[in-house]
């Protein structure tokens, strides 16, 4: 890359980091590195919640359904393999991640929203049209590779929306809100692209 | 790990084109009032997020996107900046 | 200065390290070649940006060591596992380029200036770097302010600026040098009541390291009695 010479620092490569081959064009979204680690990045204190205090309340339908740990694990799971995005321009390949469709949740609800804002203990919020939360591509999920997730990777649970930049699977899930009319959560309010689709690119908030 | 504002001073300069970590912000939500340097700053997210030390409320965010710097300063009632 | 260069804008400037020097097995000091550096105040930083082959960059911010007046050097210890600090202190030699954003931060900074009310430094680790800065900047302006250091260090092969600071409040915290007063641990109450300037005297304090130690410290520091807004705190991660 002659552009870059003059810059260059001699012997430096990242070690957390690396650019993908060719071969991984159609895994990999322009602009993304992958990551060596499982990076933690927090705009906050990272909260510790324990299980039996934890529970998870759709707000803004018909009904206000809430689940507590037991309940959410009451219900069928899924085990499911996805890659990652972060809007930091790291990636991670193949994820395992083990929880409960949004859809099963959703269907609770009673509800005609078209969408919803994820808010999370500690205050972190973040929103996606509902069609993006449903149709099986967002799950609330307790377990990454078959343990059961750490508090700084958002445990006990998490949800995970892996069509979008990862700011959108908020962590330390608390609550959805569903409403009428569209509300943008903490990144999104501070310059971040409302939507993030990692494929265009959508990082911040007119690209 | 948090830090401070301290380490947030490069890219308080690139924005507001002088130091401004001796500058005192006023929490817009506990009233608490300090010097930017002594914010609680997450640096290891998609932005720089400071924070009030006393009440936790975010103060300020800074994006650094290509080309240009998105700050919002939402969280502060006032700014004093010395001069 | 002439008024064009205030109104430059803060960009990040290519170095060249002139000189390293190992300062202990795990930390060295790199002297950095700037052209058109502006000159910097002691307590201050410079966020140091690598660039990969493949376009990867990380920043990372780093103490200026040096006094005002000096040529830029900045400490760099190693973290285990980390991605610059690694490449600092093992990989980078003489001749090499890196970038540099500063000299930045106004607040951690100290000025000889009246009234000449006692100084009270305290660093943990790679904290000490910028607490080096203040102490030769006094030394060599010659200022009547009194100034000491407390230095909390894991083990005596770590200690850095050894020659400079051998005069200063060295505390080890894992393991000390054989026949030391005092055994390994901690800074405590009792040892800043012993080596700590007393409120009374209004003193101003600098405290800088990891996270985790400066908010142990400023903690302290307000428990002996010392005002808030005289403590100040630089924090690491
Ligand atoms: C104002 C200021 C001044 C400073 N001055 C100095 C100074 O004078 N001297 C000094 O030595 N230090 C100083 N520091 C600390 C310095 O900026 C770095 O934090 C330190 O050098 C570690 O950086 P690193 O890149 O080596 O480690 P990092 O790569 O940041 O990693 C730190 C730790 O986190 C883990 N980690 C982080 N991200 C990942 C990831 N993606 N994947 C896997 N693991 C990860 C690593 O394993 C490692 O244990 C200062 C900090 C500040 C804020
Ligand atoms: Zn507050």
């Amino acid at each position: 890359m002659p552009l870059l010479m003059g810059t260059v620092s001699r012997g430096f490569s990242g070690t957390h980091f690396r650019r993908p081959g060719p071969e991984l064009a159609d895994r990999v979204p322009p602009g993304q590195y992958l990551a060596a680690g499982f990076p933690v990045l927090t705009a906050g204190t990272t909260q510790h919640i324990e299980t039996g205090l934890w529970s998870f309340t759709i707000r803004g339908g018909r009904a206000e359904p809430r689940w507590t740990w037991d309940d959410l694990l009451a219900l069928p799971a899924e085990r499911f393999t996805v890659d990652i995005h972060c809007v930091t321009r790291w990636t991670k390949l193949d994820t395992t991640w083990t929880g409960v469709p949004l859809d099963t949740l959703l269907a609770e609800a009673d509800h005609d929203a078209a969408f919803g804002l994820a808010v999370s203990y500690g205050g972190y919020a973040t929103n996606l049209p509902v069609a993006e939360i449903t149709g099986g591509k967002a799950w609330l999920v307790y377990l990454y590779d078959d343990e059961p997730i750490t508090p700084e990777h958002g445990g006990p649970v998490r949800m995970l929306v892996p069509g979008h930049y990862l700011w959108k699977s908020a962590k330390w899930i608390r609550e959805l809100w569903l409403m009428d009319e569209d509300r943008p959560g903490f990144w999104e309010q501070s310059g971040y692209h409302n939507f993030g689709d990692p494929w265009r690119q959508q990082r911040y908030f007119n690209d | 790990m948090h830090v401070d504002g301290n380490a947030a001073a490069g890219l308080l300069t690139q924005v507001f084109a002088r130091d401004m970590t001796g500058a005192h912000g006023t929490c817009g939500s506990c009233g608490h009032n300090g010097p930017l340097a002594e914010a609680v700053v997450y640096g290891e997210a998609a932005g720089t997020v400071f924070r009030c030390p006393t009440c936790d409320n975010v103060l300020m965010t800074l994006v650094e996107a290509p080309g240009r710097i998105l700050a919002r300063l939402a969280g502060l009632r006032w700014l004093a900046v010395p001069i | 200065m002439a008024p064009a260069a205030l109104l430059q804008r803060l960009t990040w400037l290519p170095a060249v390290i002139a000189e390293a020097r190992a300062e202990t097995p795990q930390a060295r000091t790199l002297v950095l070649d700037v052209p058109g550096w502006p000159g910097h105040r002691a307590g201050q930083h410079v966020d140091v940006r690598l660039t990969a082959g493949d376009g990867y960059q990380a920043v990372r911010s780093y103490s200026l060591a040096s006094a005002p007046g000096e040529q830029p050097a900045i400490t760099v210890a190693r973290v285990a596992d980390g991605e610059v600090s690694p490449y600092l202190v093992d990989v980078a030699r003489p001749g090499d380029r890196v970038e540099i954003r500063g000299p930045v931060g106004g607040y951690f900074v100290w000025e000889p200036a009246m009234p000449y009310r006692p100084v009270l430094l305290v660093g943990g680790g790679s904290g000490v770097v910028p607490l080096r800065s203040i102490l030769r900047h006094h030394r060599q302006s010659a200022d009547p302010t009194p100034m000491r250091l407390v230095y909390s260090v894991r083990a005596p092969e770590l200690v850095i600026y050894r020659e400079e600071l051998q005069a200063e409040h060295l505390v080890y915290t894992r393991t000390t040098p054989p026949g030391w007063p005092r055994p390994a641990g901690h800074i405590d109450q009792g040892l800043l009541r012993e080596v700590a300037w007393p409120p009374v005297d209004s003193p101003l304090a600098y405290v800088c390291g990891p996270t985790a130690f400066v908010e142990h410290l400023s903690g302290a520091l307000l428990d002996l009695g010392y005002r808030a807004g005289d403590i100040r705190t630089e924090r690491y991660g």
